[in-house]
This record gives C-alpha cells, sequence and structure tokens, in this order.
C-alpha cells in the first residue's frame, strides 16, 4: 500500500528528470555541434574564444554552474531567473553541448585526410564531402562516447535539486525527513531501469552501424 | 601548339622554406604512359598533387588538350566551381586506396557520377518531374557504367560487398574503377602498389596495364621498375625537385646518363 503510494510519487518526480534529460538532448545535441564548428574555425580569435569557453564550461563542476546560472542574473543584474527549470535547462544545456562538442571535434579530426582528398578528386563540393563521405563515418564513431555521455546525463539530471527543482531525489527526500529512509535508496531503481534500457538502446545502434569496419 | 593532351612547364612549389618541386616541365601525348620514378622525398607525390588541385603550384602552368588549367601565379583567383571542373581533367590513384568504408563497392564507384548529375540538374534549373525523369536515366547510365567497369577490373561479383571485405589488391582495383568512372582524361596513380603484399600487387599491375590504350593517358609513380619498363612510353626520373633524366624507357633503363639515376637502377635491381 505504502510501497504503492511511494512509488507512483517517485515515479511522477522522476518525469521531471526524463524532461530535464530530454530537452537537455535536444538542446545540447545540435548546440554542441555550433560549438565544434567554432573551436574548429580557421579565424583564430573566434576558435580561442571557443576553446577558452570548452575549457572553463568542461573545467567547472556542473553544480557551480547550476548556482550561477540560478542566482548571478538575479544578484549582478537585477533580473531574477523566472523559473527553476529555465535555469537547470540552460546550465545543463550548455555543459552538455561543451561535452558534446569535444567528442564531435574528436570523430571529425579522426577521419583521414585522405577521405576529403579521394572526394575533392572525384569532383565533390565541400558540401557533398562532409553529408556525403564524412558525416556518417563521424556519427559511427562517436556513437560509443555519446552513449557514455548521455548516460551520465541520466544521473546527473538529479543534480536540479540543488536549486531546489524537484525531481525524484529531492521527493524521497521528503520522505527521509519524516522518518522513512528507504524511499532515498529505492531511487536507484529508477535509475537503473532508465540506464539500462538507454544501454539496450546504444548497443542497438552500434550493431546497426557494425556492418562495416573502419 | 602540338597536340600534346598534358603540357606542364615550369611547376614550382615549396612548404615553408623547403623547395620541393624546382621548375618541373614535360609534355605527354595522348595515350601515352608517363611512368615516374625516383628516389623517395624527390617530389613526386607533389607533381602529382599539384594534377590533381591538391596543391597549389607556386609558379608555372598546367595545360591539358591545349586549355590552359593552372597558372601558380594567378591560381588564387579561381572558384570552387571552376577547380572542380578542371581538376576533372584528372583523375587520382591514391597509394592507400581511400575507399568510402561504408559504402558497398558498386556505390562508390556510382557516388561521385551520380552527385554531378544532381550539380548538373541544379544548373540547368530542372524540377519536378522533369528533373526526377532526368536523374533516373543518368542513375541507370551511371550504374550500368559502374559494373562495366567493375567487370573490366576483375570484380563485378564483388559489387555488394563493403571496402573491409577486400583484399588490398580487391581494394586498389575498386579505387581505380571508382577513379575512371569519372572519365578523366588523364589518370594519375600514386604508387598504387606500394601499401600492398608483393603477391597482390602482379593483379593491380595487371589492370593498369590493361587500361593502356590510344585513348587512356597515364601518368604512374611506381617503384616497379619491370613494369615501368614494359607499359611506360615514357620514363621520367626525378631526384630532389628536378627532372634529372627522362626518355623512352629502353633508354633510360638501358643507358642511365646521370650517377644518380644509375644508383637508383642499382639500388632497385639489389631489391
Ligand atoms: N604538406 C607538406 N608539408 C611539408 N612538406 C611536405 C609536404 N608534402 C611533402 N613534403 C615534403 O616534400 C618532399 C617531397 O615529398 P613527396 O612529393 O611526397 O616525394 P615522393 O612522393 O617523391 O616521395 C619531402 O621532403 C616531403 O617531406
Ligand atoms: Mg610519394
Amino acid at each position: 500500500m505504502l510501497f504503492t503510494e511511494v512509488t507512483l510519487d517517485l515515479l511522477v518526480n522522476f518525469a521531471q528528470n526524463g524532461l530535464i534529460f530530454l530537452l537537455t538532448l535536444l538542446g545540447a545535441i545540435p548546440l554542441g555541434l555550433v560549438i565544434t564548428f567554432g573551436s574548429m574555425s580557421r579565424f583564430a580569435p573566434l576558435k580561442y574564444i571557443t576553446k577558452t569557453f570548452v575549457w572553463i564550461i568542461r573545467g567547472t563542476p556542473l553544480v557551480l554552474q547550476l548556482f550561477v546560472v540560478m542566482y548571478v542574473p538575479g544578484l549582478v543584474f537585477n533580473a531574477p531567473m523566472s523559473s527553476r527549470l529555465t535555469a537547470v535547462l540552460i546550465a545543463f544545456i550548455i555543459n552538455y553541448a561543451a561535452y558534446f562538442s569535444e567528442i564531435y571535434r574528436g570523430g571529425i579530426e579522426s577521419i583521414p585526410k585522405g577521405q576529403y582528398e579521394a572526394g575533392q578528386v572525384l569532383g565533390m563540393t565541400k558540401g557533398q564531402i562532409f553529408s556525403r563521405i564524412v558525416l556518417f563515418q563521424v556519427i559511427k564513431r562517436t556513437v560509443p562516447p555519446m552513449g557514455n555521455e548521455i548516460i551520465t546525463l541520466v544521473k546527473d539530471t538529479s543534480l536540479a535539486r540543488v536549486i531546489a527543482y524537484s525531481e525524484i531525489i529531492m521527493a524521497a527526500e521528503r520522505y527521509t525527513a519524516k522518518g522513512l529512509i528507504w524511499p532515498l535508496f529505492y531511487t536507484g531503481v529508477f535509475f537503473l531501469v532508465f540506464v539500462g534500457a538507454l544501454t539496450l538502446l546504444f548497443g542497438y545502434i552500434e550493431r546497426k552501424l557494425d556492418y562495416y569496419k573502419g | 601548339m602540338s597536340d600534346s593532351i598534358l603540357k606542364v612547364e615550369g611547376i614550382e612549389k615549396s612548404f615553408g622554406d623547403v623547395q620541393v618541386l624546382k621548375g618541373i616541365s614535360f609534355t605527354l601525348e595522348k595515350g601515352e604512359v608517363l611512368a615516374l620514378i625516383g628516389s623517395s622525398g624527390s617530389g613526386k607525390t607533389t607533381l602529382l598533387r599539384c594534377l590533381n588541385f591538391l596543391e597549389t603550384p607556386d609558379k608555372g602552368t598546367i595545360t591539358v588538350d591545349g586549355k590552359l588549367l593552372i597558372d601558380g601565379e594567378e591560381h588564387k583567383n579561381m572558384s570552387d566551381k571552376e577547380i572542380r571542373e578542371n581538376r576533372l581533367n584528372f583523375g587520382l590513384v591514391f597509394q592507400s586506396f581511400n575507399l568510402f568504408p561504408q559504402y558497398s563497392v558498386l556505390k562508390n564507384v556510382t557516388l561521385a557520377p551520380d552527385l554531378a548529375v544532381k550539380e548538373e540538374i541544379k544548373h540547368m534549373k530542372l524540377t519536378g518531374a522533369q528533373a526526377k525523369q532526368y536523374k533516373e536515366k543518368r542513375y541507370a547510365e551511371n550504374m550500368a557504367n559502374a559494373l562495366m567497369l567493375l567487370e573490366r577490373v576483375g570484380l563485378a561479383d564483388k559489387k555488394d560487398a563493403y571496402p573491409c571485405q577486400l583484399s588490398g589488391g580487391q581494394s586498389q582495383r575498386v579505387a581505380i574503377a571508382r577513379a575512371l568512372a569519372m572519365t578523366p582524361k588523364i589518370l594519375c596513380f600514386d604508387e598504387p602498389t606500394s601499401a600492398l603484399d608483393p603477391e597482390l600487387t602482379g593483379e593491380v599491375l595487371k589492370v593498369i596495364r590493361g587500361l593502356k590504350s590510344k585513348d587512356t593517358t597515364m601518368v604512374v609513380v611506381t617503384h616497379e621498375m619491370e613494369f615501368a619498363r614494359s607499359v611506360a612510353d615514357k620514363v621520367i626520373y626525378m631526384s630532389n625537385g628536378v627532372i634529372e633524366e627522362e626518355g623512352r624507357p629502353k633508354d633510360v633503363f638501358l643507358h642511365p646518363q646521370s650517377p644518380n639515376l644509375q644508383a637508383f637502377l642499382q639500388k632497385a635491381k639489389e631489391k
């Protein structure tokens, strides 16, 4: 009886984790590509600004970034953050876009120069070389590291709790406050199931892309 | 003007302070096979890359069929489109094949011609059903041509295989078919057998030998002296960025003049 009630309550709150997860991916996957192009730009100032930005984002804790996005607008610009979810999403999307951009960059740089040159001598345009030759190979090479990051993201969604955005851990803590400790540990099951499903999904995608080597 | 299909004049190329090509000039007649020999680092690859617009010569001109394609000093004014059109006079077969791993053998051969059709359609401003019809017709031609080329390099039965399933010799033959599919006037090979196990070089050399005809002009960088001797109409020996000796194979191989070439041929024999 109590168990069902707690399960339902946690599940409803876990939907918030799922929401952060989904919206972060939707924002960070394309933003990461933009950052990649910046960090690979031949225009030196843009390249170094982008690289510094990525260094700052990857070099500081996500928790700290959440605090900055949540409180700095109010304290410094007198324009308080209107919603906690917005703050969470801004911090998560920027943070994950920085990580994704490095994965994309690694993938793009790992494609041998000969692939571009083979396209060039066959008269292909730059756009055709990227979309028809390079892109697919980059995707194949980046799926495993992206899988890792995305799994980390599932667990990181619980950090939203530090700026009091109600999600599953925060919901479980409300039971703890009333002297009921097991729901806190029980939250682990939700994460495990979600991550398990994602692991299967990425395994499936990797197998699909495995029809060729190299 | 002579009727030379290829005329290269005074090509110079430096990387930083190092001058790699120091004024290369030669001509080639239609249907001739030129063998480019020389020790490693003498600038053979750089010369082929200049012909294929992968490098920009600092100086000199390249003329094909009477049309000036590259003038080193004016190269910067060329648009991407011009470069693409001009470079299609040449084809290049790389030492390391550079097949597209995600595509089948057949698709490796048809991809570039099919994409060229797309560009053409854009250029002709065709739309709707007309564009579709034209595309289907040309794609079918490309496919038939690719199958014919794969037949010619002896790999018709591998058309659905992926590059990772091929031996080095087979990969290089696909690369040759892929280059031929763009019908270049001059086909260049950069050490096409150097990345192969010795027992596989024969099949690739045989294919190249089989391409020799009055319509196929080829420039082959090779360390296979016997092959160069028997297939080439003309041999150029490069050393330190200059052409040190050139002539008909029997002259160059039997009566080498320069001490460098004599030493080079001696070394090749000992291998
Ligand atoms: N992109 C490059 N940058 C700097 N040096 C290069 C580059 N490409 C070739 N070289 C140099 O040019 C010289 C000639 O190289 P290459 O044309 O590859 O000779 P070969 O094909 O005859 O062995 C070598 O010394 C090589 O190190
Ligand atoms: Mg070379």
